[in-house]
């Protein structure tokens, strides 16, 4: 159950995916949020938490990419095609690369940063900045870098999530329930061939 | 003479060439320095915050007025008046000089001025003064302490090296803690010029 197989991902997978996701959808909000307030202190507090949650993603994947490299990946599923199923690999590939990319293009904001702020996540472990040298172009530059690499990543995850609930509710292949738990009874045989039976009946 | 009578004569000489010198040591330092000193503007009025990790906020204020009397009896009748706007913050960064102004911090719009009023000096050597008194800032008063130590004198004009450390939390200006220390670490130098 905690490992992928060719029907479906395993529990570690489905975790570290569902539990980016959420953090996802957060971390946009807490990165747009300081534009909607006044203060100052409350601008510092959304930012440090905007940092801490920041650092966890990029730690969650890492290890979700070091663990598709050590697991199997699910089968092509009889239902898709070819071509969907490179487009699909695509979309997720890129989803690997931005999930370590935007938040190391945050690191680099704050490493180049003159305002030399230290990033202490959760206000336990002290990130030590990026050897990188401080100006306020470099800065502007990974800001820039970070907040277009976020926005190309909501949509690109809008997609993947639009096409996700496609399969599942136009298609009703079950593609979707491959990155769910699955109920006791339905842990064993393929269950695209499931759902083709479900709905003939 | 007798050597014993030499001896007893060089004695009661040495003894009130001892006298005479040390009383004269004793006395000159604070009485000439006695007298009311305007803060210079050349003063440097320093401040360091540690950082979690490493490093410090480091800058200074410069707007800053005052004075100090210096009695030339009794150190302890001594005090300071001094007074530092915090707007005039600086610390290499404007944005973090921004925000130091903001109502996170300062909150410079609602108060302007930080105020120190000595109510005693006590001296711990021969160059070093305990000042203790009232500091007022962002709404708060709170006793605060610095250790000052004689710089140079000359004339009319004397420094002072002046050090304490203030918990900003007793004046609410706690933000961002976990991050910045709560102690501002003061390292002054204040030029008085009386006349």
């Amino acid at each position: 159950m905690l490992r992928n197989r060719d029907t479906s991902y395993g529990l570690v997978a489905i975790t570290i995916h569902w539990t980016i996701a959420a953090l996802f959808v957060g971390q946009m909000l807490l990165g747009l949020a300081p534009r909607w307030t006044h203060s100052m202190a409350l601008q510092f507090t959304l930012i440090q938490w905007h940092k801490s949650f920041g650092f966890l993603i990029l730690a969650l994947a890492a290890l979700r990419l070091a663990w598709a490299l050590l697991n199997k990946w699910p089968r092509r599923p009889v239902a898709i095609e070819r071509g969907e199923w490179l487009a699909a690999k695509t979309v997720q590939g890129s989803l690997y690369a931005l999930m370590l990319v935007v938040p190391l293009t945050g690191w680099a904001l704050v490493s180049t940063s003159t305002l030399d702020v230290p990033s202490f996540a959760f206000n336990m472990v002290v990130i030590p900045d990026l050897p990188m040298a401080r100006s306020e172009a470099t800065e502007d530059f990974w800001r820039v870098t970070h907040q277009w690499l976020a926005y190309a990543t909501a949509v690109i995850a809008t997609g993947h999530m639009l096409a996700a609930l496609r399969h599942e509710f136009w298609l009703g292949d079950g593609v979707l329930k491959r990155m769910w738990p699955a109920r006791r009874d339905e842990r064993s045989g393929d269950q695209t061939k499931r759902r083709h039976t479900a709905a003939r009946r | 003479m007798s050597y014993r009578t030499t001896n007893s004569i060089s004695s009661a000489g040495l003894a009130l060439a001892l006298f005479c010198f040390t009383g004269a040591v004793q006395a000159d330092p604070l009485a000439e320095a006695a007298g009311e000193y305007r803060i210079e503007p050349s003063s440097h009025i320093g401040f360091r915050v540690e950082k979690v990790g490493r490093g410090y906020l480091a800058g200074d204020f410069s707007k800053f007025r005052g004075n100090f009397r210096i009695d030339g009896h009794d150190v302890g009748r001594s005090n300071v008046d001094f007074v530092v706007m915090p707007a005039s913050v600086r610390t290499g960064e404007a944005r973090m000089e921004n925000f130091l102004r903001s109502d996170a911090l300062f909150d410079v719009d609602a108060y302007p001025e930080i105020v120190f009023r000595s109510t005693s000096v006590r001296q711990t050597g021969p160059d070093s003064a305990i000042i203790e008194g009232d500091l007022t800032a962002h709404g708060r008063t709170n006793k605060a302490a610095f250790v000052a130590t004689v710089g140079q004198r000359s004339g009319r004009d004397i420094s002072f090296h002046v050090q304490g450390s203030i918990s900003r939390s007793d004046y609410g200006m706690d933000a961002g803690q976990s991050i910045y220390s709560n102690q501002v670490e003061f390292d002054m130098q204040l030029q008085g010029s009386r006349g």
